[in-house]
């Protein structure tokens, strides 16, 4: 914000600069969500409180009514404030070791996650600098790698569960396979895009030196590929998080925010669910923006701003 | 890398032929009718020389420079590059090549752009800061080394990459309209530090160019190339001193050479239209 607002009250000129970076837009973003929210969980609980009030033979108000959509033990949207109070009670008061603990949850999946991601990123990389490299991959290979995503995740994935568990692999490692199935796609399609960037211009000037093709990767090919790597990984990561949350669905998993959300819909525990979503979107968030600050650090290194 | 400057037991003699082109011809096959770039070029480039190609756009004379450093096969004749065939002259860093774009890599700064060549080619990297501080100072860049490439003007861009060009000390220099893209007083001042550090380097310079001041006012010979196909309707001798400065262009001596080519070109393109 420029001068113009120095003679403004100071709350004014609080919120206008304020609205001017992005976390003024984020607040309201967040309010304007769980006000939506608490809206849906009046109306989509409020039939079931209705018959219950009304079960009771007793007359009722509205705020009676508003009460009951609120603090529904099993609701069908359980409200803002009953998910935070579990994730309250599940993070800061479960020791991060008891298994009723979102944090141990979540770190079994996250620890997935990110095997997951780090082995697709380097098989995605592999994978595009293969088909950069060579005619014929380009050809035979990507095909494959599209037709390897037209098959729905969760068809697939007890199955890799089940095969890797026959030869003696269970645990960790068939979760972050999953994982790494999702994640190496994004990276392969972006990488085959930013090893192919460079110039013309700038791929004849190393002709001109008649350099190896390995000093025209590192040199060229490489280096320029950075921000469609970044971009690619921020997808990557992101949906390396939703393999690993499948991965534990099919396999019974006792452990991970996948076995919080099964256990919570065989009980109806609807608030358990709501909060292992939170928790994964929390995760997921914070992970690509990981990614992205990463990303700015490297660019920068380069010489380069987004 | 025992030997860095491949033509130190050359000929390095005033009068050598650099290259020898032969009823050199390139014709691109295209999807509807093959397209004749170039056609019957004879050419002969003695050391020292400055050469500038000119002609108006399809004329070929960028596919010609581009022949010479093996960017482009040439589908006919003969053509050599310091006696050898061009493919063996770019293996052997023969010529330094100054593009239409700087080219620079925008991750790099201009010292690590100057000193790309040199780490390709194995050069330790004392001797690579010695030859970045040099060919920097060469194109008065002295004191711009840590700044990455947006951070110059489009001018200063171009100097870098000249540097870059002469950093591994190759004998050829070749541009191709290097200055095209710069406004005329930018391009005036590069001009004329071009030529001084002519004098400096006793480089062969093969120059394209779609200007008749500039080929003028830097050449010893100028080669009018017409279009369609690419041919050379004309060589000039340039009779002006090697010491020259702006002011030559206001000269008769000027004028009358700048008249020739200007004849040439119209010549050469009147049966286009």
């Amino acid at each position: 914000m420029t001068d113009t607002t120095a003679g403004a009250p100071p709350r004014e000129g609080l919120f206008a600069r304020l609205m001017a970076g992005t976390t003024g837009p984020v607040i309201v973003v967040c309010l304007a969500i769980i006000a939506l929210w608490y809206v849906g969980a009046f109306f989509l609980n409020a039939p079931f409180a209705r018959e219950m009030l009304a079960r009771a033979d007793e007359a009722y108000t509205f705020s009676d009514l508003l009460q009951r959509t609120m603090n529904e033990e099993r609701p069908v949207l359980p409200s803002p404030h009953q998910v935070a109070r579990e994730i309250y009670e599940t993070t800061i008061l479960k020791k991060p070791t008891s298994n009723r603990s979102l944090i141990f949850h979540s770190w079994v999946t996250l620890s997935s996650t990110l095997l997951g991601f780090v082995m697709g990123t380097v098989l995605g990389i592999i994978l595009a600098v293969a088909i950069v490299h060579s005619r014929t991959l380009s050809r035979s290979l990507m095909p494959w790698v599209i037709a390897s995503q037209t098959i729905p995740i969760l068809a697939i994935a007890p199955m890799i569960i089940v095969v890797l568990a026959s030869i003696g692999l269970t645990g960790l490692f068939p979760k972050s396979i999953i994982s790494t199935y999702l994640s190496f796609f994004p990276v392969t399609v972006g990488m085959v895009k930013g090893l192919r960037a460079p110039d013309p211009i700038h791929l004849d000037l190393m002709r001109t030196y008649s350099a190896s093709q390995a000093q025209v990767f590192w040199k060229l090919r490489w280096p320029s590929s950075m921000p469609y790597l970044f971009a690619s990984m921020k997808v990557a990561i992101a949906i390396a998080l939703v393999g690993a949350i499948v991965g534990e669905l099919p396999t019974g998993a006792v452990a991970g925010l996948g076995a919080r959300l099964l256990t919570g819909s065989y009980y109806g525990q609807t608030v358990q669910i709501w909060s292992a979503l939170i928790a994964a979107a929390v995760i997921a968030a914070t992970l690509v923006t990981i990614v992205g600050i990463a990303n700015r650090a490297v660019l920068a290194r380069m010489g380069q701003s987004e | 890398m025992q030997d860095h400057s491949p033509t130190t037991d050359r000929d390095t003699s005033p009068g050598a032929a650099v290259i020898a082109v032969d009823k050199l011809s390139l014709t691109f096959q295209t999807a509807d009718s093959p397209v004749h770039a170039l056609d019957d070029i004879n050419l002969n480039v003695e050391r020292g020389e400055f050469i500038s190609f000119i002609g108006p756009s399809g004329c070929g004379k960028t596919t010609l420079l581009r022949v010479i450093a093996d960017l482009e096969q040439p589908t006919g004749g003969s053509i050599t590059v310091n006696g050898m065939s061009p493919h063996e002259a770019r293996v052997e860093r023969a010529y330094g090549y100054v593009f239409q774009a700087p080219a620079l890599y925008p991750w790099r700064t201009i010292a690590k752009n100057v000193g790309l060549p040199l780490e390709i080619m194995g050069y330790s990297a004392a001797d690579r800061a010695e030859r970045v501080a040099r060919t920097l100072a060469l194109v008065n860049l002295s004191g711009f080394e840590q700044k990455f490439p947006w951070q110059l003007s489009g001018g200063m861009q171009q100097r870098a990459s000249i540097a870059r060009a002469l950093a591994f000390d190759a004998d050829l220099l070749l541009m191709d309209e290097p200055f095209g893209a710069l406004d005329e007083i930018v391009r005036d001042h590069l001009n004329e530090q071009l030529l001084e550090l002519w004098a400096k380097t006793h480089k062969t310079v093969i120059f394209v160019t779609h200007s008749i001041p500039e080929a003028v006012f830097l050449s010893t010979r100028i080669v009018v190339m017409s279009p369609r196909p690419g041919r050379i309707y004309d060589v000039i001798e340039s009779d002006l001193p090697r010491e020259r400065t702006l002011d030559i262009r206001e000269t008769p001596e000027f004028l009358a050479i700048a008249h020739r080519v200007r004849e040439g070109l119209r010549a050469g393109h009147s049966y286009d239209d």
